[in-house]
Order: C-alpha cells, then sequence, then structure tokens
C-alpha cells in the first residue's frame, strides 16, 4: 500500500515539461517574460532548425533569446524585435513565413491544388448523371435501334408455331 | 480533341512539382541563404584578441580600404583547422585585406592556435559574447565574406572553404569588386 502510494505521489510530482530557458535567463517582469517567451517560439533556431529558440539548447539560440529580452528591456515593440533578428538572419528565421509575394505558391498553393481537385470531381459527376460522360459504357454505345412493325410481326408469328 | 486534353493535365502538373522537388531537395538545408547580401555591413568595433598584437578591427576599416575578406574562425572549431591554409594562401595573394574574426573563443587559446598554424590576418578582433557575429547574420563556423570598397557585404560561405571554391567563386567575386 505505502509502495502504491509512493508510486502515485510520484506520478503527481512529475516535473512540468522542461523548457531550454535558463533560469538565468529570464526576465524578472513576468509579462515581459511572455512577451520574450512568445516571440522566442516563433523563431526558428539556425543550427537546429526546425527547433524554435525556446526550445533549443544550442549556443546561437541562447544568444538570440538574451538579445530578445536585451530588446525588450530596451522598450522595443514585439515588431521591432522579430524585424531585429530578420534583419540578420533573414525571412528563414521565421518559423511561420510570411504573407508576401515571394510566398504566395507556399500560402495558396495548397488551397488551389485542393480546389481544382474539388472541381474537377464536381465536373465528372456532373456529366455522369446527365448521361454525357466522355467514357460511355460500350452497352450504351452498341444498343440497338428499337424494332420496327414488321419485326414484332414477325416474331409474334414465330412465337405462335413453338405454341403447344 | 479538347477533352482528351484534359486528362494530361494531371501529369503535367505532377511533372512540374516533381521538378520543382527535385531542385529543392538537391539543395543543402544547412546552407540558408544570407540575408545581408548586396547590404552594408555593420558598425562594430572590435578589439585585438587579449596579450595578441594588433589593435583589433572596426567597420570604419572595412570602408575605403579596397576589398575585405572577414574570416569567422575559433580554435575550438575543427573545420577551420582544416580550411585554414587556404585563408593563408588567400592572404598570400594579396587581392584582399583578410581579417579575422575570433569567434568565442580563449583569448590564449586562439594565440596558440594562430601561433601553431600560422596567422595570415592583417587583423584580427576578438567577439567572445560572438555578438558581432550575429550582427553579421552567423550561424555556424567557419564563415567567409567578401565585402566591396564601399563596405557592402558581396559573399558570403558557410563551413570550411576548399581550393575549388577559393579558384571559382571567391577569387572571382574578390576581382569583381576590386576597384
Amino acid at each position: 500500500m505505502r509502495k502504491a502510494l509512493f508510486a502515485l505521489a510520484l506520478v503527481f510530482a512529475w516535473p512540468p515539461p522542461a523548457w531550454a530557458v535558463n533560469p538565468d535567463e529570464v526576465l524578472s517582469d513576468p509579462v515581459m517574460e511572455n512577451r520574450a517567451r512568445e516571440i522566442s517560439r516563433g523563431l526558428r533556431c539556425l543550427v537546429c532548425q526546425n527547433q524554435s529558440i525556446d526550445d533549443s539548447d544550442a549556443d546561437l539560440a541562447k544568444d538570440l533569446r538574451i538579445i530578445v529580452r536585451e530588446r525588450l528591456t530596451a522598450g522595443d515593440s514585439d515588431a521591432q524585435v522579430v524585424d531585429f533578428v530578420v534583419s540578420r538572419y533573414g525571412d528563414y528565421v521565421l518559423l511561420k513565413p510570411p504573407f508576401k509575394l515571394a510566398t504566395l505558391v507556399l500560402w495558396l498553393g495548397p488551397a488551389a491544388i485542393a480546389g481544382g481537385g474539388l472541381i474537377a470531381v464536381l465536373m465528372f459527376f456532373r456529366r455522369r448523371r446527365t448521361g454525357e460522360s466522355a467514357v460511355q459504357p460500350a452497352a450504351v454505345l452498341t444498343r440497338p435501334p428499337p424494332l420496327s412493325d414488321e419485326e414484332n410481326r414477325r416474331i409474334e408469328e414465330l412465337l405462335k408455331d413453338d405454341a403447344p | 480533341m479538347a477533352n482528351r486534353l484534359v486528362y494530361i493535365l494531371p501529369l503535367m502538373v505532377f511533372l512540374i512539382m516533381a521538378v520543382y522537388f527535385a531542385i529543392g531537395l538537391s539543395k543543402d538545408p544547412s546552407i540558408l541563404p544570407s540575408a545581408l547580401i548586396n547590404k552594408p555591413i555593420p558598425e562594430f568595433s572590435l578589439p585585438p584578441i587579449d596579450g595578441g598584437p594588433g589593435k583589433g578591427f572596426s567597420s570604419a576599416d572595412l570602408r575605403g580600404n579596397g576589398v575585405s575578406v572577414i574570416n569567422v574562425f575559433a580554435s575550438w572549431c575543427v573545420p577551420c583547422r582544416v580550411e585554414h591554409p587556404l585563408i593563408a594562401r588567400l592572404a598570400a595573394l594579396k587581392v584582399a585585406t583578410v581579417y579575422g574574426l575570433n569567434f568565442k573563443d580563449k583569448p590564449k587559446k586562439a594565440l596558440k592556435w594562430l601561433q601553431e598554424l600560422g596567422d595570415p590576418y592583417a587583423a584580427h578582433g576578438s567577439d567572445p559574447k560572438g555578438r558581432v557575429a550575429i550582427d553579421f547574420g552567423v550561424y555556424g563556423i567557419p564563415e567567409t565574406f567578401i565585402i566591396d570598397n564601399d563596405g557592402i557585404i558581396r559573399y558570403k560561405y558557410v563551413g570550411p572553404i576548399n581550393p575549388g571554391r577559393l579558384e571559382k567563386e571567391i577569387l572571382p567575386i574578390i576581382k569583381k569588386f576590386s576597384p
């Protein structure tokens, strides 16, 4: 019982997820620190490319975290801080690429392809319903013309002959 | 006939995308375009490596003195050691002033490194916190910059220079921007 309780206590005592941010980097002003964290999460660590500088243990990420905090303390707005880093490392440093002419295909490409596919599917079903599909079943194409009166009369005759 | 063409369309789209992706995949993702190409150098003033010769260098030295090269190095950086003979060869050609930016290094180790491998630099500056390097958009060393007579960054190479790179890229670019 005591062991079980101990195990349970351990489960609840599980530490919160660890951040790369070191205690000595954290700003004393919680509002400012929150802004710094928010900005850091959007900035790519250039050494370990798919992590944000908030997550990364790399030296460069640490330097950039400190710079972000310095700029904020100096009174920069969030946008100014981001611009500061982008002016040195380019748009690539932003984990979320900006919406501009060079990234138009990136942003609108998937929607355009999905839209095109949807239109194609709709057109396909509409055509099929109205029976003018380009690929018609062979049976439809080769259906014989209806029988003439003369032919019907002959069928009647033949069937009569077979009757018992 | 126009109807038939519709069926080729997906194939065309696929081919265009395939070419696009093939180009994208054949590039080395660790080499990033520099945001600072054709931009003026950041303002800086670097002290010399502590206990070493010279008086460091600053952004003012890079303007009006012909083409300059800044090589970012550190004694702890193994690829820097590999490219060092080529930096020495470049400096010996005297086509550009070659500066060394000592990145996050211990002065003693840096000086020992230069003593051991030779000091090709016209001047070196110490950047123990890497702040000047960050202003230059440095993210992995060695990095080498070519700066023209007006203090505009014209070229950046990330990683150790090899003989081919020196002959085919660096020297022609230096020549192109030489006054």
